[in-house]
């Protein structure tokens, strides 16, 4: 197993080299200039001229890869050409963010879909069947930001539950340790700070998890009844053993296996799905800040958060691998 | 049925709890104080400030923070852009327009309990004139490199017009300037020219650091007089701002104040309606008569900038006058202004606001008639002419909150007169700011401005100040007459020229202002007391929260 790892993990070495040149080039090949960017309306063609100089972007690309590399291999990704802010300081502020909120919205989808997955399986051609594959299927299509309108205008506007903006009210006194704000309360004992994260996850994290919910019941729902039709269903039925036993031991530790896949997947497309699901909820997440670089053609930025989502979306896929091994361990000889 | 029954029970039991702890738990947090002040007060900009240093800045978001914690020598008239006392009580200017005497205000104190005297005022000009070159690029100090046209060091040195100041006493302090500069009383209304504390410079601020605007100064120890200090600020979440309790002016009625960065005008309203704000600014259009509807309070700033249709003079047939005549005569301004601006906005008869030095009604207008216009196209050989159009997408400024609505509606008036409009769309940042302002690759376009300090040639010598690539053309007649207006020592005899000059630019016609519109701000019910002001001067101290 431990191999298995190393291996893993050498194999993303080559992949990060990769990508950084890929990177490299592709964000300076967009079209536009940050300095433009930077000074509006304001700028002047010598102060177009000033501000590239005074970040180097005068200089040939190579001369700006080496730079950038040899930066980077030194811990220093750079900083913000909109707020001259490091860009792991960025990080470190705003990724609890999504991650908080991904991390909830997964819960859900899990939570729920796993389980609705199985009984519409159990139930074939039912009524709760047919209720949840259609739930699904107007999951699956219903746009993000319409749903975030919908949950915005039912839960906040009509019945008053939810608030419906930023992660915490600004009014709350709270002492930030991690920036993931739910723990953060707990960590110092200001429960009030923690239960006011939690209301304000509430609304986002339900958006968020609408499509990537709706997959997870329809991969676990066809899953499990392939599943339910092999021969050894069948053979265990016929042994005589419980409906509970079968279900368990049998059937679901069988049909988990590509239901692991997609969460896995899905993990990685919360990322995307966060851009609009913080940008609609006001939610100060990476997401936002990543779509807000891209318009602003902030390089540093740009380059330094997508590097960092490839290392993390590798772990992930990695931790999916190792998952395998446990609910099949055949995965783990080959 | 084996597992539908307790699915069901289970459901129904959670959905009650559910219910009971929503329900108990999101009531509005608004803190409304009580009728003698106290409280926070709550507000939403559109982006997080860049830097709590305001001379290192140029942007509405991190000036907004800037004017409740710093203050000029000059401000402005409570609603208006024009100069007013501030720091400094009074001001004589010497006939040649070169020497600048304040008298200061007496018992003013930086919120770390320094002095407020000439020898700071000394201190603040002489720290700008003396930046490093590394700080000297327009996005670190683009108003001081603008208005004084330089440093002491650097390529810009030798047009540098500062001189000096001196600490005539305790209490007066003397500005010497190398030439006249008429917009400089204006110009010290600015909040990038603030004035802060040199002991807390001293002490956190290194200006030749590789990023001055994150420096220790700048993002936790900004010092100023204004009537609340900075008590801290969490990037992605909030700044807090505390009232300064020894503030020599109106004391601020609100405990704290703070600012937090929404950026969607949607979710703002939505942060209002559910209570986590208490006021916001840059209200969508479409917003304001819902949010009225439903009790939140709506304020207009006087509208201090202008929307125009440019017509690039480099691509045929643009270059003929009467083509541009005849754009101008096929554009009905109240049918736009309805379609995509703020009810109370203004149509534009030139390139300035009503309240700018200079401003005349006495232009040539171009009222609609577009009998006339078919009639001019016909003139000029460019009936059923192809103009390509440009404008920008994923964008609200101020002076144009939805581009895509007022080119919709300018599109079908200029093809109901016979022209043939080809469509460009590009996104605002940066496709669209560089195609019309680097390349001289566009047609005509929506673009505008906002003032920054009541200064003519803040609006006109930012336009037609010298040739370039958005207008693409040469007349030296207005840029000579821009130059001579610019060097003259003071507004009340630049008044006459710049009147001239408006009725020169409208003549020429190298596009059509088109509107002035009002930007508005949402406040719930329970604040009172704001006070607005069309360049943003807008200090809370005034504001409190009622029940």
């Amino acid at each position: 197993m431990l191999r298995f790892v190393l291996r893993r993990l050498a194999l993303l070495v080559p992949v990060l080299v990769g990508l950084s040149i890929l990177l490299f080039a592709w964000v300076r090949a967009l079209p536009g200039d940050p300095a433009r960017s930077l000074l509006g309306e304001r700028a002047t063609p010598e102060g177009i001229a000033r501000v590239n100089e005074s970040y180097g972007f005068d200089q040939p690309l190579v001369q700006q890869y080496i730079t950038y590399v040899t930066a980077l291999l030194h811990g220093d990704f750079g900083s913000s050409i909109q707020t001259g802010q490091p860009v792991m300081d960025s990080f470190g502020e705003r990724f609890p963010a999504t991650l908080e909120l991904g991390f909830v919205a997964l819960m859900i989808a899990v939570v729920v879909g796993v389980p609705l997955g199985y009984l519409a399986a159990r139930h074939q051609g039912r009524v709760l069947d047919t209720a949840v594959v259609s739930g699904s299927l107007l999951g699956v299509v219903t746009p993000v930001f319409f749903l975030a309108i919908l949950l915005k205008l039912v839960f906040a506007d009509k019945l008053g539950w939810l608030p419906t903006a930023l992660r915490q009210d600004p009014r709350v006194d709270a002492t930030h340790v991690t920036y993931f704000y739910v723990l953060d309360g707990l960590l110092t004992r200001e429960w009030d700070a923690s239960w006011d994260a939690i209301i304000h996850l509430v609304l986002p994290a339900l958006a968020l998890a609408t499509i990537p919910l709706a997959i997870i019941v329809r991969i676990t729902r066809a899953s499990v009844a392939e599943v339910m039709n092999e021969d050894f269903v069948r053979t265990a039925e016929a042994k005589g053993l419980s409906r509970s036993t079968i279900s368990r031991r049998h059937v679901l530790r069988n049909a988990l296996l590509p239901v692991v896949t997609t969460i896995g997947l899905q993990a990685g497309l919360l990322f995307s799905g966060a851009v609009l699901t913080e940008t609609v909820f006001a939610f100060n997440g990476i997401g936002q800040y990543l779509f807000e670089a891209i318009g602003q053609r902030d390089y540093p930025v740009l380059q330094g958060f997508i590097i960092f989502i490839a290392i993390v979306y590798s772990l992930i896929n990695l931790t999916v691998d190792l998952a395998y091994g446990v609910i099949d361990p055949r995965v783990r000889t080959q | 049925m084996l597992f539908r029954r307790p699915s069901t029970r289970f459901a129904t039991i959670g959905l009650a709890v559910a219910a009971l702890v929503l329900s108990g738990c999101a009531q509005s947090q608004r803190d409304e104080g009580s009728s003698d002040g106290g409280g926070t007060f709550v507000f939403a900009g559109s982006a997080e400030p860049v830097t709590f240093d305001p001379f290192f800045a140029s942007d509405g978001e991190t000036f907004r923070p800037a004017r409740q914690i710093f203050e000029g020598l000059v401000g402005t008239k409570p609603g208006t852009a024009d100069p007013a006392p501030a720091l400094a009580k009074d001001w004589q200017v010497s006939d040649d327009g070169l020497t600048y005497t304040f008298d200061l205000q007496d018992g003013v104190t930086f919120h770390d309990g320094t002095d407020f005297n000439a020898d700071a005022v000394c201190f603040n000009f002489d720290r700008w004139y003396n930046m490093p070159e590394s700080a000297q690029t327009d996005d670190l100090t683009y108003y001081y490199g603008a208005l004084f046209r330089g440093f002491a060091t650097g390529d810009r040195a030798d047009a540098a017009i500062y001189d000096s100041c001196t600490a005539d006493d305790e209490l007066t302090a003397t500005i010497k300037l190398k030439k006249p500069f008429a917009g400089f009383i204006a110009a010290l209304s600015l909040p990038a020219l603030s004035m802060q504390s040199p002991t807390a410079l001293k002490k956190y601020q290194d200006d030749s650091a590789s990023n001055p605007r994150t420096t220790e100064y700048s993002t936790s120890h900004p010092t100023g007089t204004g009537p609340f200090e900075f008590e801290s600020f969490e990037r992605g979440k909030q700044v807090t701002l505390a009232r300064y309790d020894d503030y020599w002016g109106e004391p601020a009625k609100v405990d704290k104040a703070v600012i937090v960065a929404i950026e969607d005008p949607k979710a703002r309203a939505d942060a209002l309606r559910s209570g986590e704000i208490d006021g916001f600014d840059l209200v969508g259009p479409a917003d304001v008569g819902p949010l009225e509807d439903e009790g939140f309070t709506i304020v207009n700033r006087d509208a201090f900038n202008v929307l125009y249709l440019g017509m690039n003079q480099a691509v045929k047939p643009l270059d003929d006058i009467k083509v541009r005549q005849a754009i101008a005569y096929a554009l009905n301004k109240e049918e736009i202004i309805s379609a995509s601006m703020a009810p109370e906005t203004q149509p534009a008869i030139e390139f300035i606001p009503e309240i700018v030095n200079g401003f005349t009604s006495d232009v040539p207008k171009y009222d609609y008639d577009p009998e006339k216009a078919k009639q001019l196209l016909k003139e000029a050989g460019a009936d059923g002419a192809t103009i390509e159009f440009n404008y920008p997408t994923g964008v609200s400024r101020p002076y144009m909150p939805q581009p895509e609505d007022t080119f919709n509606v300018i599109r079908t008036q200029l093809e109901a007169v016979g022209l043939n409009i080809k469509p460009v769309a590009d996104q605002w940042d940066p496709d669209y700011l560089e195609k019309i302002q680097g390349t001289k690759d566009h047609g005509i376009h929506l673009l505008g401005w906002t003032g920054d300090y009541n200064d003519t040639d803040n609006f006109l010598g930012v336009f037609f100040g010298a040739k370039t690539n958005e207008w693409g053309f040469e007349n030296d007649k207005i840029f000579g007459d821009l130059d001579k207006a610019r060097a003259i020592p003071t507004p009340e005899e630049q008044e006459p020229l710049y009147e001239d000059i408006n009725r020169e630019v409208m003549e020429y016609l190298p596009g059509v202002p088109l509107g002035h519109p009002v930007p508005s701000l949402a406040f719930d019910s329970s604040v009172k007391g704001f006070q607005q002001s069309p360049v943003q001067d807008e200090p809370w101290n005034t504001i409190s929260l009622e029940q």
